[in-house]
């Protein structure tokens, strides 16, 4: 049977509302007021662009909304959006002091969103860049994250920046790709439009290399920025991968944010291939677009499980099921030409290896197949626009990670088709370390910050900016129990 | 169970806990409502020629969303008429009579005092309190403050109303003064029975940063209001016991200020209050705070071993002497628990920028990781040797018993201030050289 959507337009917006809805004024400055306005704080240390965390939180105490999404921004001209859809929980609130003294963080995303809407909404212009233009010209190709933190760094070192997006809108998988209940593509283009406010114009619908030759944009610019993300999502390989009710993950959630919510098509019985925090995504947003019964199914077991924990435990609440230790063999249609099902295995890995354990396939009714296994590098891509780029064996741009320089001089690379595939942060981070390095490239001259506000007067370079030396929790452990195993 | 009974100057009541005289003992309602919930007395919102009053009339000061941190008002005394106010005293004190109920009193020539004086004992009221503290409105028709502010008025009010007098005589102090004992002698002088402190302070809590006008506002305007409130504690805490330190006042005290539970009631009546006087707190919160301020108060003095509330008045006012007194070669000094630092750094900041340079950020090593603590982040540690122990850094660290001052025996003998100069002017000693 055809997949059909399964819900009104009113239950539909319901199931998809904010998760995390935006304080009000009160609650904002009672939760506000919990922060202890550390010196060094750890936050700071954890956030990949290094926003100066108890200096924003305290601006909302004293009321001082605009100076307090002017520090945001200034740090992550996306924080907005990161403000959404950062694991805060394994990098800011994971690292907060209050967590250890009372074991609940200050809610520094949600604080950050309150700051943020409060100047996007608002439409406050908040950020302001040099009205003289140095004469020098980047082009930014790529208009997601890293591409976007790129031109609005590049804004503020006085470039003149054209980005070039072939979506017909900015934003890239903030606009198209994030969960729906936790930001709607509203965010994203407004962001888009506070760069646009600081001088970038951006060009939506070019594709560079078919619209526009790689040789006109190496000529008309002084420096590049590549900020393609990842490619087409990765084939399961198997039979049936063709039937019309199997859909790769991000085109899924694109449907979800390019049609009304009650038009999107949607199976009864969903199955979500993959084990990643996009295979969340997918399989949270078709509960809540009416899939009776949708299930992960994830080849390893749960302790291998990449996507965050709290994500599994959010799944789980949405009445997800989560498979584990299962694999896809075939995708069954019976010969009805949709698909009515999937051939499974179970498997057991041995020192890491995976093995389908012989006589354990069963086969479970679905008609409707998600395929979330990760997104192809974009590797001809690459090899067509720009031949003599270096490549790792991965597949992912190879760069100066604190400069963004490839091996192509006046070439520079950042976010997903560089790093692999990391948080929407760590692109914003990068894209705009890049935009330093361009400084750096032409000009010779170095960028430092941003300054801290809350180290005001004291001597010495601040302990930690996240931005410098990114710090996430995970690796915080670690280090931590390896030093206990040295000591003890 | 603690004995919590008490008598101020012959003044009875089953526990040492009085609703001042202010907005929550206007009426008869509110004083049943009062000693249903368990105070022991109430002192009766001050009677007088009846007033008229404004709207608005109060204002707060909140700290970090925190209300009512201070609060401020600028109510008259009582609006209702003078017979109502007997008569409801007269009804309460049938209704309640192991309870006291004591009638504040103001107004302005010797006839009016005698007569309010005796009106008050026909209706059955226990006790008086002179209400010498009013800092708004009443003081610009020279009563009030404008009493308590010139000691010589003091007392000779004071004595019109002892010529009257068959019921004990509280004097309420007010604060808007340079040295509260000199009031408080005056009361002595007079011949009244108790005194009573703190009255409110003079104040303004805030400017509306819209309007350019503070709150309470009051048609465009606003005006002086009387403050008190948690915020006022300390201030009170110091008055009421330099009133009880003084031998030239020597007179029972009825401790005000800033009271909102029963560990602040123990610290007033540590510092030599018999009874204490709760108003602030009724406002935000009801007549039931009694509840535990009885229940605290009691298993306080059990655990310490007192058997009655009267036991523990005063015990700690000779441990507050001039600092003349206190001994220089005392050392204390801040150590850091790091299995609890959770690595704020607020001591740290604190230290360096807002008292004496003591504490270094220093490589973590030798120290583990602490909860929180990101790998390699410096973490602070006192430099012992120069350390002063003014207690700064445990004060704003925001970790319980993490910081703890400790106490370190360097061998030194005792020495005050005032034995260091006699030593010096002997020539036992040379002077402490200055810091550099």
């Amino acid at each position: 049977m055809p997949i059909s959507p399964k819900l009104g337009p009113e239950p539909a917006a319901a199931n998809m509302a904010d998760i995390a809805p935006c304080y009000t004024p009160q609650g904002a400055v009672v939760e506000a007021s919990r922060c202890l306005f550390c010196f060094d704080a750890p936050c700071i240390q954890a956030c990949p662009t290094g926003i100066d965390i108890p200096s924003f939180i305290k601006k909302i105490v004293t009321g001082n909304l605009i100076g307090s999404a002017r520090v945001i921004l200034s740090a992550n001209i996306l924080g907005g959006s990161c403000a959404r859809v950062c694991p805060t929980e394994v990098l800011c609130e994971g690292a907060c002091v209050v967590l250890d003294r009372e074991g609940d963080p200050v809610k520094i995303g949600r604080l950050q969103r309150y700051a943020t809407d409060h100047a996007l909404q608002n439409r406050l212009s908040v950020l302001k860049a040099p009205d003289r233009k140095s004469g020098r010209r980047v082009a930014v190709i790529g208009g997601g994250p890293a591409g976007l933190g790129c031109a609005a760094e590049l804004a503020h070192l006085s470039y003149e920046v054209v980005v070039f997006e072939k979506k017909p809108q900015a934003g890239g998988l903030n606009t198209y790709g994030i969960a729906y209940y936790k930001m709607k593509p509203e965010v994203s283009l407004a962001e888009a439009a506070m760069i646009q406010g600081l001088g970038v114009e951006f060009r939506c619908g070019v594709e560079v290399g078919r619209d526009l030759p790689v040789e006109q944009i190496r000529k008309n610019f002084d420096a590049l920025f590549l900020g393609l993300g990842l490619g087409k999502g990765a084939r399961l390989n198997v039979p049936g991968e063709g039937l019309p009710e199997v859909v790769e993950a991000l085109e899924f959630i694109e449907q979800v944010h390019t049609r009304p919510l009650h038009q999107v098509p949607v199976g009864d019985r969903v199955a979500v291939i993959g084990g990643g925090n996009t295979a969340i995504d997918a399989v949270t947003q078709a509960r809540r677009l009416g899939a009776r019964d949708a299930v992960i199914v994830y080849r390893r077991s749960q302790a291998e499980m990449p996507a965050y924990d709290f994500e599994q435990k959010l799944a789980r609440t949405d009445g997800a099921r989560l498979l584990f230790n299962v694999v896809p063999l075939e995708i069954l249609s019976g010969g009805t030409g949709h698909v009515t099902g999937l051939k499974l295995a179970r498997t057991a890995s041995t020192n890491g290896k995976l093995e389908t354990l012989a006589g354990s396939e069963f086969t479970e009714p679905f008609d409707m197949v998600i395929k979330a296994i990760g997104e192809e590098k974009q590797v001809d891509v690459f090899n067509k626009l720009f031949p003599a780029l270096a490549l790792d064996k991965r597949g992912v741009v190879v760069r100066n990670p604190d400069t963004g320089q490839t091996n192509i001089p006046g070439v520079f690379a950042g976010g997903d088709c560089a790093n692999g595939g990391r948080e929407v942060v760590n692109a914003v981070a990068e894209g705009k370390k890049a935009a330093r390095g361009i400084h750096t490239f032409l000009t010779g001259q170095q960028v430092t910050g941003p300054t801290q506000a809350s180290r005001y007067g004291v001597k010495g370079l601040p302990v930690g900016s996240g931005f410098d030396r990114p710090i996430r929790v995970r690796e915080l452990e670690e280090e931590h129990a390896k030093r206990q195993r040295s000591s003890g | 169970m603690a004995d919590l009974s008490i008598s101020l100057a012959g003044i009875k009541s089953p526990n040492p806990f009085w609703v001042a005289s202010g907005p929550p003992s206007n009426t008869a309602y509110q004083a049943h409502r009062a000693f249903e919930a368990g105070w022991g007395g109430v002192v009766w919102k001050t009677i007088g020629d009846p007033i008229v009053n404004v709207s608005s009339r109060y204002s707060a000061l909140n700290v970090n969303g925190m209300r009512m941190v201070g609060f401020n008002n600028i109510e008259l005394i009582t609006d209702r008429s003078v017979e109502t106010n007997f008569r409801e005293i007269y009804e309460v004190k049938q209704r309640w009579p192991d309870r006291a109920v004591i009638a504040s009193l103001m107004v302005d020539t010797r006839e009016r005092w005698h007569e309010f004086v005796k009106r008050s004992a026909d209706a059955g009221a226990d006790g008086l309190e002179l209400n010498f503290g009013c800092p708004h409105g009443m003081c610009e028709r020279g009563m009030g403050s404008a009493v308590g502010q010139q000691p010589p008025v003091t007392e000779r009010i004071v004595s019109w109303v002892m010529e009257a007098a068959t019921i004990p005589v509280i004097v309420k102090l007010t604060p808007n003064i340079t040295d509260v004992t000199f009031a408080a002698r005056a009361a002595r002088k007079g011949g009244a029975n108790a005194i009573s402190l703190i009255n409110t302070l003079n104040s303004i809590t805030q400017v509306n940063l819209d309007t350019l006008v503070p709150e309470p506002y009051v048609g465009g305007l606003s005006s002086h209001g009387g403050y008190c409130g948690p915020a006022v504690k300390p201030i009170a805490l110091n008055m009421v016991q330099n009133c009880a330190a003084d031998p030239g006042v020597g007179l029972p005290i009825s401790g005000i200020g800033g009271i909102s539970n029963w560990r602040d009631a123990a610290e007033f009546i540590a510092l030599g209050s018999t009874s204490v006087q709760v108003c602030t707190a009724i406002m935000h919160y009801g007549f039931r705070i009694v509840e535990d301020m009885v229940e605290g108060l009691n298993d306080y003095l059990d655990g310490k071993g007192f058997k009655r509330v009267t036991d523990f008045v005063g015990k700690a006012v000779p441990t507050v002497k001039k600092w003349e007194s206190l001994d220089l070669n005392y050392k204390r000094i801040a150590r850091i628990n790091y299995d609890q630092c959770i690595g704020c750094n607020l001591c740290y900041i604190a230290c360096e920028d807002g008292a004496h340079q003591c504490i270094d950020l220093v490589p973590p090593d030798g120290h583990g990781l602490g909860p929180g603590r990101v790998p390699g982040k410096p973490i602070p540690q006192v430099r012992e040797a120069d350390c002063v122990g003014c207690n700064l850094c445990s004060i704003v660290c925001p970790v319980d018993g993490c910081i703890a001052m400790v106490s370190l025996d360097n061998g030194r003998a005792k020495m005050s201030w005032s034995e260091y100069q006699e030593r010096v002017a002997r020539g036992e000693m040379n002077p402490i050289p200055a810091h550099s």
